[in-house]
This record gives C-alpha cells, structure tokens and sequence, in this order.
C-alpha cells in the first residue's frame, strides 16, 4: 500500500469538499441565515487540512488496482465524515449518526432520510443534501479527473473504481477528456431540466433542489410530503428526466458528439439501454392496469406508475403515491426492479441492466450446456464478445452482492426490531441507493425509528452499493494495510 | 495528434509511452484482451480489442479522427493491411513494421504502391545501429543529426586518454579536431559542461562534432583503432545476416557462428563472403578455436538474452574487442546496464524510436519547427535539432549576445551541408539546422532557448 499517494488523494478530496461547501453558504447568504457560518467553518478547515495533506505528499507516485479501490473507499468515507459536519454545528440534526446517515444517503445518491421533518432544516442544510446528490451521482473523483491535470495513466484505476458497470471504459483516449465530456452531459441536462421546472412554475429553491436529486438519481426531497404535492406537470417533467438520468451516458456521447449516422446510430443499437427501457415498458403498463382502481382515471394511474417506475428503476426514490398502499403485485414489482437498477455508466445505482442481461445470458449458455455438452459459445453484448474475465466479474459480483445483502439483514434482525419486511426493504433500499423501501420505510416514512448500530450497517450498505461492493470490502484484507517499502540506496 | 496504435506488444508499449509523455491522444488495438487490459490500467490510453486490419475495428478506434496509424503486430502482413484498410478509410498517415527480409527486399515498392509513409524493420534497424557502432568501436553509441552532417558520439573517458584532465577550452586545440561536448556523465550527475570545466577519467562524455572531425579526434586520441577490420557474430539469425552484408560492404571480415546446420547453409548460400561456422557458441571451446581472443569485435546476437550476455561477459574476459550484446527485454535496463557488457542494442527500443522521430518530425510539421529530438543518457537530456525558417530574436548576431537559459547548449550549426562547431563569434542564419543539447523539457522553437528573464 503506498500511503503517500492516498493521503493526497484524500488531500485533494478535501480541498474540492471545501469548494462544494460553498454551494449552501451561498445559499445562508440569499436568506440570510446564521447556519450559513457552520458551513463556512467547515470549509476553511477541510480547505486547510486538504492543502496541508497535498502539500505533505507532493511526490506523485505510481499506484495499482488496490491503491485505486483503497482511495476511492476512503475518499468517499472521508467526504461523508466531514460532510456531515456543518448538519451537527448549524443544529438543524442532533445526532452526529444521523448527520453521518444523512450525508452518506446524499453522495451515495440513495435519498434514504433519517430526519422526521426535512421542513425544519433550514435552506443552506436543505440544499447542501440535495448538492451531495449531484455530486456522488457522477463521482467526486472523476470530477477531479476532469478539473486537474494529473499526469500517468494510473488514474483509469481510480475511475474503474469509482464508475459504475461490469466493465469501464473510455470515450476518448484521454482519461481527462473522457471525464470532461461526462461531467458536460451531466452539468447540460441538469441545466436543462432546472429551466424546465421553472417553466412548469416551480419555486425557484425547490426546483434546484429536485433537479440535483433528479440528476445524481438521489431522492433528497424538500417537503415532508415528498413529491406528492407538486403538480402533474412537473412531476411528469422529473419522471422524464429520472428515467434519461438512468440511461448509459455513452448513450448521449454517441448522440450528441457523434459526428457520422454511423455512429449516432450505435446509440439506438445498445442493448443495454433497449434492455432498459423496455423494463420500464412493461413495468409502467403492468402496474399501470393493476392499480386502475385506486386513482380517478387511467390517466392519472398511468402518470403515478411511470413516476414510481422511474424513481425505483432508475434508484432516484422520490415518490408521488404511497406505493406502500398498492396491491401485493405492484409491491413486489417496485422490488425486484430495486435490484435491476439503471444501466452502467449511469448515475442509478443497483446491479445494473448490462450485468442482468450478462447474467441471463451466461444462465441459457449454462441451459444450452446441458443439452450440447461439447458446445463451445461466447457471450455476445452489442454483438461484440463479452471477455471471460467481465463474465466471471459478473457472477462474483452478484456472489458478493448476495453475500453482504444477507449478512446485512441477518446483523439488522440480531439488533434491532421490526417486521422482516420492513428490514429486507431498508436493506434493497440503501444497498441498491434506492431510498424508500416497504412498510415503516417507506415513501412516507423514514430511518429514524432504527438504532444508531442498524444505521451504521445500512451506512456501509449505501457505500458499498455506490461503489460496486469491491472498493469497501477490500478495506477488511489485513494484507492490503502493509505500506510499501522501498529499497535504500547505497550511499 | 491522434494515433492509432496496432499491436500492444513491447515495441507498441514503448511506443505509447514515448507517445503519451509527449502529449498525444491514443488508441491502442490489439486482439487479445489481457494485452489491452494492461495497456489502458498503465497507460492514459483508449483499448480497443480486436483484430487491426477490420474496417468496425478501426472505426471504433476512431480512424476518421485519426493522424497516424502504426501497426507493429508480429505480421507483416496483418501490419500492411491495417494500414491499408486505415489509409483508406481515414486518409491517414501510416507505419508499418516490415520485418520478413524477403518483403525488405521489395519495401521501397510496398511503400510506394501501397502509400505508406514509413516501414520499419527491427532486425534491418539492429544491424544499422551495430554496424554504426562498430565504425567508432570506442564509442557506447552514435546519433546522427542534419541528415548525417552532425554526429553525437557518447564515450568514456580512460586513464591514459589525452582528455584525462583537459580543459573544456583546450580540446579542440590538443586533439587537432573541432568538437564540442555536449554532456559529461560524472557518477549519476549529467553535468553541460562550461569552457572551464575539466574532464577527468571515468567520465562518459557526448560529443558533438562533423563525421570527418569525429574521425580525426578518435585517431589523435590514439584510442585503439580507428575502426575494426574483423567480426565474430553469434548467432546467424536475421539481424546476425543484415550485419554481415554491412560489414563486409564496408571491408570488414565476418565470422558468424550458428547453431543450426540448414541455417549455415542458407547464410552461405546468402552471403558467401562470410565465414559462416556451424556450432554452439556456448561451448567456449568453439569460441576460442574461431579466434575470440585475436577478433577485434564481437556481436551476440543470438535470440536469447541470458545467453548473449554470457557471451558477451566471456568474451570481455578473454579479449579486448569491441563488444556488442543484443537484449530484447526491454525491463530490467539498470540491471543489464550494471554489467560491463560493451554497447547493448535494443531491436525494438530501436524500433520504437525510428517511429517517434517520425512522429515528431510530422507533428514539428504541423506546429513547431523542431525537426527531431534525440534523448540522450535515458532521456535525461534531450538533442533537439531546429530548422531557423525566418529571421528571428536568435539569428543574425553572434552567440555571445543571446542569453541562454541555463543549462543549454548550441551544439552545432549546419549550414549548406557543412557544419559549424558553434563559439562565441559564430551567427545563426536563416535556413540553418541548429542542434540544441539541455537537460530542460518542451522546447517548440529555436527561441525557447533565450532566458527572458521568466524562468
């Protein structure tokens, strides 16, 4: 482990935190609220700290896979830990545990909430949840590698580490182009929806706040009511957009930067997206049919299915109904997408539609197996072979996927109360980045009732779940902590 | 500019690493995955897995955007093909590595018919650098500037040398031949010497100067001969055949020891003026029945690293020749350098430099008007030669009224094919190749090396 390299990532970190900060002071400044101050202290010292840490560690070394997963695990723990500071110093939270579960469920873009009334914070608290959606959508660290120039190819090991999909790759040769061009797409359709909700006559405050939580797929609303109060309109307008969030961005790459047919074509051709969307399809009408009853119109039970669809598919997690209350089929539908999630290289979290179309693949190939032993047949994605090593990435991921997702559920019933439904939804819910779950957590509820241990595991869940499992569990192998050693020369 | 890259073998890499420190967007093709795994986790590359000569698998790379594409795959023909396919569907510049002797042989045709711009061929580059070696036996190794007009020759200075204690100012005066040196290599220091400066034994030195010059200084040094007249080489593989047709173009007789009997005879049957001997050269009675000990130059050629560097080590102990070890590994550098194994060559660190100074030639076209660059000493300082296109803050004064930045040197003025070891009085004019040698990085033009007080 080559510590150096680490501290000054995390100094770097720091010192962009220290930027982010100032997004709700600017906010205490507009109404002139005295919390404001509480974030400003919190800025200047990560501001500090950070450059100290930089400063310290300035001879930039070479570092592999592990020092890759090791600083983006950190990275993101580090950004939580002082995030949810100024939640503590302004009063608006109580308990550090909360604050700390509040800001986790902000950058990992979960939205789950441990706060009984969001109304009582005050705005700069308000947007700064909101802004750590933003930011943990597309990735702090790969917001760095579009802003600083840093030298060596080393830093692919990071972006894979901190990038969702079974397998990371680049638009353009250049690591800091490709992370322009990301953070472009993003930062253009949040514009875009900003000023369509203001359109659609939304509060200036609010509107920001929905499209940060909308564009990193989070789920922070601003209102004790969730979303249920806003107009069709504009609850239509963040559908659309929670579901365009959850599409591959190589999507748009392909679209808007293509420069031939050909290539623009290649974005209708990917089947992950197709693969997508389709889900939505079928689920939207399904549950649009069985919910016919509950609502005035057809109209009106379509309009709340997409919404709901939408915001679990793509693990945004606002809400306009109390799924909670629909029948058992719809329920259980809204779960099962809660695994699927939204595609690689989206700002959704889950498992992803590319690795469950890998997954039912390698299952027929497995089928097909049996029947032709001698068969010899590849895994085909956009009609291009998938390599063994992706598939075999695939089948360990869902391992450990199972894996921690049961261990979770097991340590939460060891500890703390309440219905198995409420506790395996609370599991999905912060694991997939969901935020809402079933029951006593669902759209209407919230995490406060649990005890600070159970928020402690469903904190590790909404980070391992960001980071696709490996970057956290590899903090737990000893031998990953042995620094590195290098060879005195002789004088 | 952007590049593609076919093939991610060792000249490939090599290739993208010089490319990516100097600043180009890549894309490297290769057809196996864990070539293209390794490739983008050390390199800031984009990997495309598949096979170089498809029309997709271009396409994916991006050969519409594309500048320059370099296929060095281990085919011939898949590198003639990917630049084929790429000239046609991107209009690009292209590079091929060419090695089978029987195509070299034709290259000039294939270059022409099939519109590439350049071929590179390992084993052909090898033997140019060996023979080229072998011209200067006292020198480690040799760099050509202006067309041939300039040489750089890098030597160590020994015990009984006339240099041993020379001032800087007294060299051209003692040694009765215009040249300037360029670095001095003091331990691990890399020092641009001043007038006052004074060598001193153990030191290895550049030194800039004309062919004809660099020939007389070698021989009023009185430094062994002034070029051998007899080569034993090991290994009668392709390189090994190459070397041979040089050196015996150039007079030198040839002793080519090989293993295999079929090999010796085509070798004969190739070159007949050669003593071709069939036997293992790893069997030092061989080696000492041939004459290694009388032998004035000795090459080991065979495709075995660990086996030409005991050649070699044998043959520094048994004799004093001229020694010359072929390595293909490219790691392990400060190792190999560690032994005291004579010059080494590098057939595909070769290789991957003829090409960048292809690239940077095209690239010097595009912008600057830098016409090559030569890293010296493990790049530690670099040669740059400038073509002077139009009067500018350095031309038409003399040298002592420019103010240089520190540690840059004017190695040498090439004027209509004559060159001009530079001082204090000479003028640069327009038109003139100037090479410059600094320790200092990204020099574009010939006016970056005025300090204008700014650092």
């Amino acid at each position: 482990m080559n510590y150096s390299s680490i501290r000054r990532i995390l100094g770097l970190i720091l010192q962009f935190e220290a930027g982010f900060l100032l997004v709700p002071c600017i906010t205490a400044l507009v109404y002139g609220e005295r919390e404001g101050w509480a974030y400003l202290g919190v800025a200047i010292v990560c501001a500090l700290l950070g450059t100290l840490l930089v400063f310290m560690n300035r001879n930039n070394e070479t570092y592999y896979t592990k020092e890759g997963f090791v600083a983006v695990a950190l990275s993101w723990i580090v950004l939580s830990i002082f995030g949810a500071a100024p939640f503590v110093l302004s009063g608006d939270v109580a308990s550090y545990t909360d604050a700390l579960f509040e800001t986790i469920s902000g950058f990992t873009t979960t939205g789950a909430s441990a706060l009984t009334s969001v109304e009582d914070l005050s705005h700069a608290s308000l947007i700064w949840r909101s802004f750590t959606h933003w930011v943990g959508g597309m990735g702090v660290i790969v917001f760095i590698l579009a802003i600083m120039p840093m030298t060596g190819g080393y830093n692919m090991h990071l972006m894979k580490a901190e990038s969702p999909g079974p397998s990371v790759g680049k638009l353009v040769p250049k690591i800091r182009r490709t992370a322009m061009i990301l953070y472009g797409i993003y930062f253009g359709m949040t514009v875009v929806e900003a000023i369509l909700l203001l359109i659609a006559g939304m509060a200036p405050f609010d509107a920001l706040c929905l499209t940060f939580g909308t564009a990193g797929t989070g789920g922070f609303a601003v209102k004790n009511s969730g979303l249920f109060n806003y107009t069709m309109l504009q609850q239509g307008i963040i559908t659309v957009f929670m579901i365009a969030f959850g599409v591959n961005f190589n999507f748009y790459y392909y679209l808007l930067l293509g420069k031939t047919w050909a290539a623009k074509k290649q974005a209708f051709n990917m089947s992950e997206v197709k693969g997508y969307l389709g889900i939505i399809a079928f689920c939207i009408l399904s549950i649009t049919w069985n919910i016919r009853g509950y609502f005035g119109s057809l109209f009106e039970a379509f309009h709340h299915a997409a919404f709901q669809v939408g915001s679990i598919i793509t693990t945004t997690g606002y809400a306009t109904a109390d799924f909670n209350l629909w029948p058992q089929y719809s329920r259980n539908l809204l779960v099962l997408i809660m695994f699927i999630g939204a595609c690689a290289g989206s700002t959704g979290g889950g498992i992803k539609v590319s690795r469950v179309l890998i997954l039912f693949k390698s299952a027929r190939q497995e089928i097909l197996h049996f029947i032709h032993p001698r068969r010899v047949a590849v895994i085909k994605l956009d009609g291009k072979a998938v390599d063994k090593e992706t598939v075999r990435g695939v089948n360990v991921y869902l391992a450990a996927y199972m894996l921690i997702f049961v261990v979770s559920v097991v340590l939460i019933t060891m500890f703390d109360q309440g219905s198995l439904e409420t506790i395996i939804t609370a599991v999905v819910a912060t694991f997939n980045n969901i935020g809402p779950g079933l029951d006593v957590v669902g759209a209407t509820g919230n995490y406060n009732a649990f005890l600070p241990v159970t928020k402690y595991i469903l904190m590790f869940d909404m980070l391992a779940g960001r980071l696709e499992l490996f970057p956290m569990l590899v903090l737990f192998v000893p031998s990953i902590w042995v620094p590195t050693r290098r060879k005195k020369k002789a004088a | 500019m952007k590049i593609i890259v076919v093939g991610g073998g060792k000249v490939g890499r090599t290739l993208v690493e010089q490319l990516i420190a100097e600043g180009h967007d890549i894309s490297v093709i290769d057809s196996k995955s864990r070539v293209i795994t390794n490739v983008t986790d050390n390199f800031d590359v984009m990997g495309v897995q598949g096979n170089g000569a498809s029309y997709t698998v271009q396409q994916d790379a991006g050969i519409e955007e594309a500048d320059l594409m370099i296929a060095v795959t281990d085919a011939d023909e898949v590198n003639l093909l990917c630049c084929l396919v790429a000239k046609k569907a991107g209009g690009c510049n292209t590079i091929a590595r060419v090695r089978n002797p029987i195509y070299n042989s034709e290259v000039s045709f294939i270059k022409e018919e099939l519109g590439l711009s350049m071929t590179v061929n390992p084993e052909h580059a090898a033997a140019t650098e060996a023979a080229r070696i072998l011209r200067f036996p006292s020198a480690i190794s040799i760099d050509t500037f202006a067309k041939g007009h300039t040489e750089i020759l890098r030597f160590k200075i020994l015990e009984n040398s006339i240099l041993n204690d020379c001032r800087m100012m007294d060299i051209s005066h003692k040694t009765g031949s215009e040249v300037l040196v360029a670095t001095v290599e003091r331990g691990q220091e890399v020092i641009i010497p001043n007038g006052q400066f004074i060598l001193k034994a153990g030191d290895t030195i550049s030194i800039v100067a004309s062919p004809a010059n660099a020939k007389r200084l070698f021989e009023n040094m009185k430094m062994k001969r002034g070029r051998v007249r007899n080569c034993m080489i090991v290994g009668g593989g392709t390189v090994g055949y190459y070397l041979a047709t040089q050196l015996l173009s150039q007079g030198i007789a040839v002793t080519i020891i090989e293993k295999s009997r079929e090999r010796c005879e085509e070798l004969s049957e190739l070159i007949p003026d050669a003593n071709i001997i069939n036997g293992d050269a790893t069997d030092q009675n061989v080696l000492i029945e041939e004459g290694i000990r009388e032998c004035e130059s000795f090459v080991s050629l065979t495709g075995i690293d660990e086996e030409n560097i005991f050649l070699s080590l044998f043959a520094r102990t048994v004799s004093d020749a001229k020694i010359i070890t072929k390595i293909n590994r490219i790691n392990y550098t400060e190792v190999v350098d560690s032994l005291d194994l004579g010059s080494i060559i590098h057939p595909k660190r070769i290789t991957a430099e003829y090409i960048l100074r292809y690239v940077r030639a095209m690239e010097n076209s595009i912008g600057s008007d830098m016409e090559s660059l030569y890293e010296l000493i493990e790049g530690r300082v670099e040669a740059l030669e400038f073509r002077v296109r139009a009067s500018c803050e350095v031309t038409d004064k003399p040298l002592s009224q420019i103010r240089l930045k520190k540690n840059v040197l004017i190695a040498s003025i090439t004027r209509n094919g004559n060159t001009i070891i530079p001082n204090g009085n000479s003028v640069i004019r327009e038109g003139d190749s100037v090479v410059v040698v600094t320790s200092q990085k990204g020099f574009q033009t010939i006016e970056d090396i005025i300090d204008t007080g700014r650092g």
